[in-house]
């Protein structure tokens, strides 16, 4: 139907420099905003399966005992995960990795043996994850001074937020879909009604409705692919300079942005727009042109 | 061509036309008068489709047209070459596209290409308007236009709804006679007026009938024109 064999199909609906203006301004906005709705929603969805997957496969026990039981309290510790189901690896951390950790805060010169700096644990977990309540009773049972921070406390806020943050994003970008199609709506109407005259003489001279429609359908939807692939591509632009940070300081902040194939997806922007728009403007086309005789 | 069988119709206030029956023999060539808001015009609209009876059977074309769905009504439309008194164009394209513009919209565009076109524009007198804008054309021309794009689709029926009402005498003669043509080239020709001059003065070139419209019916007038 838009791949239309008759170019006068086109023509028989004079041009209007106004409204076509004001749609392809429209589209191209709504296309600009659905690139950031769509960048917000895939880098928080990137985040809260981060955070819901790496954090929860790794716990830390805390071991604070006076100096000469802290390894034996160690190597209690150890023991316990060993035979605690759901454990891969639990290692104590050495004391470079430990000094590596406290030079941000006490310089990279400590010596750590003068202070009496709690020993820690990494606990790596398996697909099936363990069970901390059963372990905190089992290390309050041997181990007085081991506590168990399975991170949890801190990483549930986050991942639910991260995960409402991509709700939204996903929100958003249907919002924008639907005040596409509405905006459509309304320019369509206004050109039917405009062009009312031409739609009689149409209609008396034997033109079938989907001859009629045809001209306004072929019209808003090429305004609307034009309009969303320029909104489209500013949009792509405008995330690629977004500064970035590198893995290590990569916030939710530095982070938005897209990410290997998800470069992709605001490339399906202007076709979906233009989809859109032709579905709204041939249910306009028909609604008004079922009303003529 | 065209068969109505105890129509009547009603704008919602009352009715308008009533037991209206009336048959159009293919090659006939009828004039249709009556006082101003007799429901000429409403009856015209009724014989291409533009409105349904409200009772009674109007057929098109042996269809029913209750039966008939809106693409079916355009297709008669592609038959019946309809000429208002005040016709209407698209006024952003020329003249000649205007005239061929039911080839458009049927897809036989090709058909615009031939020479058909040109022998039609020089019948009508607009040779030399082909490039115009609609409404920058005279009166008379723009009738002559509507004729013309009436007829290019080489319509069974040719409907003319008051078309001499906004041209002088001579202009009204030679519309008439354009008419008159296209009914011995087998057209049939249903011709709305209020002017009984013309009426006479188109009878001694046809054979012609007279249906007037009074009090809601439709009368064969008689010999007293």
């Amino acid at each position: 139907m838009l791949a239309s064999r008759d170019r006068h199909a086109d023509r028989v609906v004079p041009p209007s420099g106004f409204t076509a203006q004001l749609t392809l301004f429209a589209a191209a906005a709504m296309a600009f905003l659905a690139v950031f709705a769509l960048a917000l929603s895939l880098a928080s969805g990137r985040l809260a399966a981060r955070w819901g997957d790496e954090l929860a496969r790794s716990a830390t026990i805390r071991i604070t005992a006076p100096q000469d039981q802290q390894s034996a309290q160690v190597e209690a510790a150890l023991r316990i995960l060993e035979t605690t189901k759901g454990v891969r690896t639990a290692r104590a951390l050495t004391d470079a990795e430990q000094q590596a950790l406290l030079a941000p805060w006490f310089g990279a010169d400590l010596a750590l043996d003068t202070l009496p700096v709690p020993r820690l644990i990494e606990v790596i977990e398996d697909a099936d994850g363990m069970d901390p309540a059963g372990l905190r009773l089992r290390l309050a049972a041997e181990v007085p001074g081991a506590v168990l921070d399975d991170h949890s406390r801190w990483r549930a806020p986050l991942v639910s937020a991260a995960s409402r943050l991509r709700t939204l994003g996903w929100t958003s970008t249907l919002l924008i879909a639907a005040v596409m199609a509405a905006m459509v709506t309304l320019a369509a109407n206004a050109a039917l009604a405009a062009n009312a005259q031409v739609i009689s003489v149409l209609r008396l001279v034997g033109a079938t409705d989907a001859y009629i429609a045809q001209a306004f359908i072929r019209r808003f939807t090429i305004r609307t692919l034009i309009g969303a692939s320029a909104g489209m591509a500013l949009g792509m632009v405008a995330v690629l300079f977004m500064p970035g940070g590198n893995d290590e300081t990569a916030t939710f902040l530095t982070g938005l942005g897209f990410q290997g194939w998800h470069w992709i997806t605001p490339l399906l922007v202007p076709p979906l727009a233009a989809l859109v728009a032709f579905l709204a403007t041939r249910m306009a086309a028909r609604r008004t042109l079922e009303t003529l005789t | 061509m065209i068969e109505l069988e105890n129509v009547a119709y009603s704008y919602g206030g009352g009715e308008l036309l009533s037991d209206i029956s009336l048959k159009l023999a293919a090659g006939s060539f009828h004039f249709l008068t009556g006082p101003s808001g007799a429901g000429k015009t409403t009856l015209m609209k009724l014989c291409y489709g533009a409105l349904s009876p409200t009772s009674g059977t109007l057929r098109l074309f042996d269809k029913d047209v209750h039966t008939l769905d809106r693409d079916e009504i355009a297709q008669i439309r592609r038959r019946v070459g309809v000429v208002h008194q005040d016709c209407q164009f698209l006024d952003h394209l020329p003249v000649k596209e205007n005239i061929a513009l039911p080839l458009h919209v049927s897809d036989r565009s090709n058909e615009a290409e031939t020479g058909d076109i040109d022998d039609l524009m020089h019948w009508v007198g607009l040779t030399d308007r082909a490039a115009a804008l609609p409404p920058e054309l005279s009166g008379g021309e723009r009738q002559r236009a509507a004729l013309a794009r009436a007829v290019i689709m080489s319509p069974d029926v040719v409907l003319a709804d008051e078309p001499t009402g906004n041209v002088d005498w001579d202009m009204s003669q030679r519309l008439l006679r354009l008419l008159i043509e296209l009914n011995r080239m087998g057209k049939t020709v249903l011709v709305a007026t209020h002017d009984l001059s013309l009426i006479r003065a188109t009878k001694s070139q046809v054979q012609a009938r007279v249906l007037r419209i009074a009090n809601r019916r439709i009368q064969l007038a008689g010999a007293d024109l």
